[in-house]
């Protein structure tokens, strides 16, 4: 399997940000990886590895520690709902669940040790509560993707998942 | 489609709008031309006339006290790059905020980039670095973005890149995303994942950033808010900005208000120029109709909770100068490094978190240690493993399956950690349980009592989840 020259390319023109040592792109090729792909898989480790002259441990360490990589795919619509101490005070518990309901999410209570994203049957979404999204003066607040959103409650989480509508 | 919400225009009077002043202004866009229309880069191109000793000597007159969380003065920070030193420095723009109840840097960063890369590159002139990063935390892809275009922008015009100006000064910027690891916050945290390790903070000594950082070299690492202020030192000088604020308590500083009052937000003030109590009931509006004040953290979530019927000893000088004793409540706190320092808690990253008469403090804290246990990079054993049973005990607790001595266990297993710890994280996860504990001990004491009454009763407090439930029950009715 070879990746997209493009995809390459960008990857080379990053690598040349860190002069002293091509080490420090590890997390910029991870998160350039995940943008692109989705998740980093096996593959990802190795190429990634292979990029920065490293052992694919150092990469696959990486990804064990640093919360937002991942290692399956995630829904196309991806929310992260910030769970910590403003949102929950403003909440961000009721917020989770009435996204759940609304994307058809059967998120366990606590997943002690399990992965802490969940996918819609339908592929569609994929929800994770994180820490402090450093937004605490409006919260409820979540991610879709790359946006922010401000003060969703459940009354008018609706509103703000409909703007996804057309996107498949 | 998502941005900052706009600050409130004008701002309050008690306000004093230094940073944010841009930010105050109609039509205000974050594009360099914009920032070149309201006098943007003209203090650049002042501190390229200046001798870079000198502008060190001007961040240390004016007394600017970091504003990341420790409050140790930049000017001196800076001061600690050993005069013979032979290799290159760097300097690092720490924009992984994620202290709970901090969110001020995304507001400068999405609204006004360029006058964090104007106070960036000036520092980097004061301490030579010739190559910077902006370690900004892997949640603001935007702010990223932004960033990246109003570098590109500021190369366009020489202000970045080779000779700057014509200084013969060359100096590259770069931004670095994380990935929602909170330690990274800890500057050599950050260091480590900035050479893409995982973020083990290193220990000091020897690993002082200023003596060896990043790949080993003398590193400066700057909060975003401090690197700000870096600009209008040069514009005021330091002696005039020292006399913002208080002696040793110098500048503006914005302040994150979360939790329970009427209009939560980010506001400017001058240090020590406003109590608690004026923050609180004038700047946000007073707390929620009908409620009571029960409860304040002052500094993001590490810092020392403050109750509202405490009384502090905090020592003042009178008219004829001498040193007296004073007994203060918490509204009288003034809001600034020192005093929040001598009622025993700190003024930290600037994010306040009130909490009325309608909030459970187990279950406060048990959020709080939720926190705490995700985000221990887990290098110390006391703080990995500590930081999880806090968690563990507080969850039960919250649940309603307190057990008598779970407040005693607390306490225990937070004074072993804090002191024992590689990094500050050590404290930053003991100071909310032990503050927690001791100020609110009949709570959790009546929590401890659930095992017991449960067997007869099975009554306890609703935790965040069931009342959640209760919410969704309703609403399906």
């Amino acid at each position: 399997m070879d990746v997209p020259a493009d995809f390459d390319q960008k990857a080379d023109e990053i690598i040349t940000r860190y002069p002293v040592s091509k080490r420090s792109a590890s997390l910029p090729l991870l998160h350039h990886w995940q943008e692109r792909f989705g998740y980093i898989s096996p593959f990802a480790i190795e190429w990634i590895a292979k990029k920065l002259e490293l052992e694919p441990i150092n990469v696959l360490e990486l990804v064990t520690f640093y919360p937002m990589f991942r290692q399956k795919p995630v829904g196309k619509l991806h929310i992260r709902v910030c769970r910590t101490l403003s949102c929950a005070m403003a909440g961000g518990y009721q917020l989770m669940d009435k996204l759940c309901e609304m994307t058809g999410i059967d998120r366990p209570d606590h997943p002690p040790h399990a992965d802490p994203i969940t996918v819609s049957p339908d592929g569609r979404w994929s929800i994770e509560f994180v820490e402090c999204l450093a937004s605490c003066g409006t919260g409820p607040v979540c991610m879709i993707n790359d946006d922010f959103h401000e003060a969703v409650t459940p009354e008018n989480a609706g509103e703000v998942l409909a703007k996804y509508e057309e996107q498949s | 489609m998502s941005n900052v919400a706009p600050l409130p225009k004008p701002p309050h009077p008690k306000e004093r709008r230094i940073l944010f002043d841009n930010l105050s202004k109609d039509n205000y866009s974050n594009d360099i031309d914009c920032y070149l229309k309201h006098g943007g880069y003209d203090e650049l191109k002042k501190a390229m006339q200046m001798k870079p000793g000198d502008i060190t000597a001007q961040v240390k007159t004016a007394g600017v006290r970091g504003r990341g969380g420790a409050g140790f003065p930049a000017g001196v920070k800076w001061s600690f790059i050993r005069p013979d030193n032979k290799k290159p420095v760097y300097l690092v723009c720490n924009a992984d905020e994620s202290e709970p109840g901090t969110f001020k840097d995304r507001y400068i960063i999405h609204q006004d980039p360029h006058q964090l890369l104007e106070g960036m590159i000036i520092s980097c002139y004061a301490v030579n670095a010739k190559l910077a990063y902006i370690y900004i935390r892997g949640e603001f892809p935007e702010g990223a973005k932004i960033l990246e275009k109003a570098l590109e922008e500021a190369r366009e015009k020489n202000f970045l890149g080779k000779n700057i100006l014509g200084s013969g000064f060359d100096c590259e910027i770069y931004v670095h995303r994380g990935a929602g690891a909170y330690i990274c916050g800890e500057e050599t945290g950050l260091i480590e994942s900035l050479e893409g390790k995982r973020p083990y903070p290193r220990i000091k000594p020897p690993y002082f950033p200023a003596a060896l950082g990043l790949y080993m070299s003398p590193t400066i690492v700057n909060n975003v808010e401090t690197l700000c202020h870096v600009k209008h030192i040069i514009r005021m000088g330091g002696e005039e900005y020292a006399k913002i604020g208080r002696p040793n308590n110098t500048g503006t500083r914005v302040v994150c208000v979360s939790g329970d009052v009427q209009k939560p937000g980010n506001f400017e003030i001058e240090v020590g120029a406003i109590t608690m109590g004026e923050l609180l009931h004038d700047l946000c509006g007073g707390l929620k109709e009908g409620r009571k004040l029960k409860a304040i953290i002052p500094g993001g979530s590490s810092a020392k909770v403050l109750r509202a019927d405490e009384k502090y000893k905090i020592k003042k000088k009178n008219d004829q100068g001498e040193m007296v004793e004073e007994e203060i409540g918490i509204e009288d706190i003034l809001l600034d490094f020192d005093t929040l320092a001598a009622v025993g808690s700190m003024a930290g990253s600037g994010g306040i978190i009130v909490m009325d008469d309608s909030r459970n403090m187990v279950e406060t804290l048990a959020n709080i240690n939720e926190f705490y246990a995700h985000e221990s990079c887990g290098q110390c054993t006391p703080c990995r493993e500590g930081s999880l049973w806090m968690k563990k005990i507080t969850a039960r607790m919250a649940s309603g399956h307190g057990a008598e001595h779970d407040t005693d266990t607390l306490k225990s297993v937070a004074d072993n950690i804090a002191g024992k710890t590689i990094c500050a994280f050590g404290e930053a996860c003991a100071w909310p349980t032990q503050s927690f504990v001791l100020k609110f001990r009949e709570e959790f004491e009546q929590a401890g009592k659930a095992l017991d009454e449960h067997k007869t009763e099975g009554h306890h407090e609703p935790t965040f989840r069931e009342v959640a439930m209760e919410g969704v029950a309703t609403k399906g009715a």
